[in-house]
């Protein structure tokens, strides 16, 4: 491994290094404050890595990974999340457990995790980052043991998940069996040319599943609600953000490699995934009166929104897709940000009552939760219509009709439940509660402030995503 | 500029606003009378230099600068009399609309008169964007602070009705963008450069198949919006529980906006798709006028009654439109403004008796004119616009439009002109109900079982029933009365500033 390609890893490494750093620090009976400001500083030395080592990218490390601009990118998205997460995990820890300190530990290794997902280039590397990803993530759902939900959701998707890193295994050794190599860019090479065996296609569906399922995408979408709910509400957006990003990008990339969208078939197969996940999605989040629940059926939604840029397979179809997931990803965690703060010691705020006037009682708070209802529902001045409008723009040059039609179609579905909680935080508001003094005035105050810097981020990506998409573009080049 | 600066005035000015509530509540209206006065001025200031119209393929302003450049979407906008007229009514109404507000809004004030104020700036944007994507973008922007409007200051069904406000529109939204989407990839297929400009779209050649599919996405947002007959069900919801202020606009303004991107895009962009279905176009509209009528004979409530004689104006600019006749455009540009002016009137006099009476009922109400023979007058003003009476503007209007409409299709034509029989019958009815016969108010029935000093509920209002018009509900009123006379007396003018574009509009659509 030469100088330069051990550069590469630098981001990686640190990332690494974090929770490396976290456990010595609890080691040393340091406080929650002081672990949380190193894990913090701890990111930024990752982004900072990340900036140092762009010019010499790309780098492909054989066989197993490759750091290009493509994984920049997602990498990018998935620190963004982690780093708001981390901040959001403060307050709602502190308050409520006796050892918030592990928590960290997980957090960082589930973001190695999807980190190496983003870079990986063949199945070990994919399943490494993959399993490094949901054992976390097992314990992460779980942290918050005295709660019902918690243990139930960890179990779920602790049994779900293993049985389907056992789908991805087989499907893996179909692979292997029938061109030889585990490296995505050999086995595209050997598919060229020959219509795939059978052997092939019942891999690629045995690993659909596993990726649909941590996509949560429909049909392997039966975890998602209870996970959302059963997980404490920084997890919860983790798990919409970060752990979507990685696997999604090492889809994005797989099928890059094997050219998966030339096949008609698969074309079909992806888009039908992409439909039902829109139409279902949406159609189970119209009743919902618990709103981590409803977050959830509406990511199945997004997702679904997202696979249609998905199929095209080509640079359009990449550039929409990191800018979606980037849109979706500040979307989704300020939704969640206004959940964590409003959570009280026993229970997540996640019953509509809570939001009941909230516009008239914490206006900032609900102006954050109405702009990124707003931008989830795909209005414009928010960086989610923006997104969807690029996945459409995306669909339509490819003559993907049918999906953009049910995109369309669906999002007035979406419409619906949407307004319903924004029409709920316009309310009436009931009578104001007593203000309890914030614990931790000056963790309050810097949430607060992450929570507005969101807002802002949408909406200037609404109105201006100009820099951004200008952004995406050059990192794309580096290949 | 003078554009950019309506556009931004309309902004800031609620921005200001919302700001505002914070310092000082009093301020608020100020604030936002003057954003929009300012703006009447800066209309009238531009109607003043291009009265005349443009020569003909000109414009009277055009102002292009890149916006995001990665997608070719820029920021166009620009003027011709059409729009101006529009700007006009726009300006005008929109300070009406400050005005109605200012007793009857009492909670938020700060956050309503932002979402008034943005709602005018996006309607402003609609008239005057000629980027496709910048003009969804607008359509969209006076959807949502609309919605706000109906949802948090409106009547007791107020969420239902905004909900189905906002998913209607935005249904038909959304569908318009596909279309906007596809006319863009066919032009780059055609011309090889990627664009959303509508001057460059204009020159665009569609297969028929495509153009019809393409031309439905459009029409169905404007029928939406307008609303024709099938679609119309938001709108009597939505302007019934909106504050007074909200259904003035909606029906003054954002129903224009259906009629105006009709006119502007849909028979501009589709001559050939247009030609197949005008028949059926005008069958459509004419359905409306006659079952807007008589749904509108048929209410109960002041403000539903309202909606449902809008529906069946609105009918004829379907007639209008769809028979690509001069005199028809003339008509069908006419009656934008005159029924922007007359039924937001009738809006506002609806809010002012709902301020005193607390009901919508006519049921309740009755008598009204001995209490209130200045609001009686004008009511009776503009009822008699409703219906059509010569030296109002709704007369030339629908005149016009029958009169074009005739030499294309008789038998239509001779219905619609029904439709106005229609109208007298269900305007007289309404003053009938309203201002004369018995009163029926409260107070004109005491309670005989009241003990001394205590009050019946609502007794309190009813005693204070019936005082007659404030100097600020006067100057509202006369303003509209004044606007709706000139217009029927003198329409010339609003013809000549329209002319070059209804030329246009005919040489388009004449085969």
């Amino acid at each position: 491994m030469s100088n330069e390609q051990l550069l590469a890893l630098l981001p990686f490494m640190v990332l690494a290094g974090a929770s490396i750093v976290v456990i010595l620090m609890i080691a040393a009976r340091l406080s929650h404050t002081a672990i949380q400001v190193a894990g913090f500083l701890m990111l930024c030395f990752t982004v900072l890595a990340m900036g140092y080592v762009r010019d010499i990218l790309p780098q492909e490390i054989l066989p197993l990974f490759i750091i290009d601009g493509f994984a920049a990118l997602y990498t990018g998205v998935i620190i963004f999340s982690v780093g708001v997460v981390g901040l959001l995990s403060y307050i709602y820890f502190e308050e409520r457990e006796e050892n918030p300190k592990e928590y960290y530990i997980l957090l960082f290794l589930a973001t190695l995790g999807a980190a190496v997902l983003t870079i990986s280039r063949h199945f070990v590397s994919l399943f490494l980052g993959l399993e490094i990803l949901s054992v976390s993530l097992y314990a992460l759902i779980a942290y918050l043991r005295n709660r019902n939900n918690a243990i139930e959701s960890g179990l779920k998707y602790l049994i779900l998940a293993a049985l389907t890193s056992a789908f991805l295994l087989l499907g893996m050794a179909l692979f292997y069996m029938e061109t030889g190599s585990m490296e995505f860019n050999a086995i595209g090479q050997k598919l060229a040319g020959s219509d795939p065996g059978v052997l092939f296609k019942l891999g690629l569906a045995l690993m659909v599943v596993a990726i649909g399922f941590k996509l949560a995408l429909v049909p392997f979408h039966l975890w998602a609600a209870d996970v959302y709910q059963g997980a404490p509400a920084p997890v919860t957006a983790f798990i919409a953000t970060a752990s979507k990003v990685g696997v999604f990008a090492v889809l994005m990339r797989f099928s890059l490699a094997v050219n998966l969208q030339q096949s008609e078939f698969l074309l079909n197969v992806f888009s039908g995934i992409a439909i039902a996940s829109m139409i279902l999605g949406n159609i189970l989040a119209l009743r919902q009166q618990n709103i981590k629940r409803l977050l959830a059926y509406s990511s199945i939604a997004h997702l679904g929104y997202l696979i249609v840029a998905f199929l095209p397979g080509t640079r359009e179809g990449i550039e929409a897709s990191v800018f979606y997931l980037f849109a979706y990803a500040i979307t989704i965690l300020s939704a969640f940000g206004i959940v964590t703060i409003l959570s009280t010691r026993m229970k997540d705020a996640e019953d509509l009552s809570v939001y009941r006037g909230l516009f008239w009682r914490k206006p900032l708070l609900a102006a954050v939760l109405a702009v990124s209802l707003f931008s989830l529902a795909g209005i414009p001045l928010t960086a989610g219509f923006f997104a969807k409008f690029i996945v459409l723009l995306t669909g339509a040059n490819y003559n993907l009709w049918l999906p953009v039609i049910v995109l369309v179609l669906t999002s007035v579905i979406g419409l619906y439940y949407y307004l319903r909680i924004i029409s709920t935080l316009f309310a009436s508001a009931p009578a104001a509660e007593p203000r309890h003094k914030p614990l931790h005035p000056f963790f309050h105050f810097v949430t607060y402030a992450t929570l507005f810097v969101l807002m802002v981020m949408i909406c200037v990506l609404g109105v201006f995503p100009g820099p951004a998409i200008e952004g995406i573009r050059q990192f794309l080049m580096i290949r | 500029m003078t554009l950019i600066w309506i556009i931004a005035i309309f902004f800031a000015g609620g921005l200001l606003c919302w700001a505002a509530q914070f310092v000082n509540r009093v301020l608020i209206k100020w604030i936002a009378l003057i954003a929009a006065v300012a703006n009447l001025a800066l209309v009238g200031a531009a109607y003043a230099e291009y009265r005349n119209g443009s020569a003909p393929g000109d414009w009277l302003i055009d102002y292009t600068v890149n916006w995001i450049p990665s997608f070719a979407i820029k920021f166009h906008i620009a003027l011709d009399g059409l729009s101006l007229v529009l700007l006009l009514l726009t300006a005008f109404l929109g300070v009406l609309a400050v005005l109605c507000s200012w007793k009857e809004i009492k909670e938020r004030v700060g956050f309503y008169y932002f979402n008034l104020l943005w709602t005018l700036a996006g309607i402003t944007g609609v008239f005057v964007a000629m980027d496709l994507f910048l003009f969804y973008f607008f359509w969209e922007v006076m959807i949502v602070p609309m919605y706000f409007l109906i949802a948090i200051w409106g009547d007791s069904n107020r969420r239902y009705a905004s909900y189905k406000f906002f998913i209607f529109t935005q249904a038909g939204g959304l569908l318009m963008l596909v279309s906007i989407l596809a006319l863009f990839f066919i032009n780059h297929a055609n011309t090889g450069n990627y664009t959303f400009d509508f001057f460059e779209l204009q020159n665009i050649t569609l297969s028929v198949a495509e153009g019809r599919w393409i031309m439905l996405g459009f029409l169905v947002a404007f029928v939406i919006k307008l609303p024709a007959v099938p679609f119309h069900s938001w709108l009597p919801d939505a302007h019934s529980e909106a504050p007074t202020a909200g259904s003035l606009i909606l029906a003054g303004l954002l129903l224009k906006t259906g009629a105006y991107g009709i006119m502007r895009f849909v028979i501009t962009l589709f001559p050939q798709n247009s030609a197949e279905i005008a028949q059926w176009a005008m069958l459509v509209g004419v359905i409306g006028i006659i079952y807007g009528a008589m749904l509108a004979f048929a209410q109960n409530d002041l403000k539903r009654f309202i909606a449902y004689t809008s529906v069946s104006h609105m009918g004829f600019i379907l007639l209008g439109v769809y028979s690509f006749r001069e005199m028809a455009f003339d008509g069908v540009v006419m009656q934008m403004l005159t029924h922007g002016i007359s039924t937001g009137a009738l809006f506002a006099m609806a809010g002012m008796i709902k301020e005193r009476l607390h009901t919508r009922e006519m049921g309740n109400m009755g008598g009204l004119w001995t209490g209130m023979p200045l609001m009686g007058g004008l009511a009776l003003l503009f009822a008699m616009a409703s219906l059509g009476l010569p030296m109002m503007g709704n007369f030339i209007a629908e005149f016009l439009i029958l009169v074009g409409a005739y030499e294309v299709n008789p038998t239509l034509t001779i219905i619609a002109s029904i439709g106005l029989v229609f109208a007298a019958l269900y305007s007289l009815r309404m003053m009938q109900r309203v201002f004369f016969g018995p009163r029926t108010t409260p107070d004109r029935h005491p309670e005989p079982f009241l003990r001394q000093g205590e009050l019946r509920e609502g007794s309190a209002h009813s005693a204070s029933a019936v005082y007659d018009l404030s100097a600020r509900e006067f100057t509202i009123l006369i303003s509209l009365s004044v606007a709706i006379v000139i217009l029927g007396l003198f329409p010339q003018p609003v013809l000549d500033s329209v002319n070059t574009v209804v030329q246009s509009l005919i040489q388009k659509n004449t085969p």
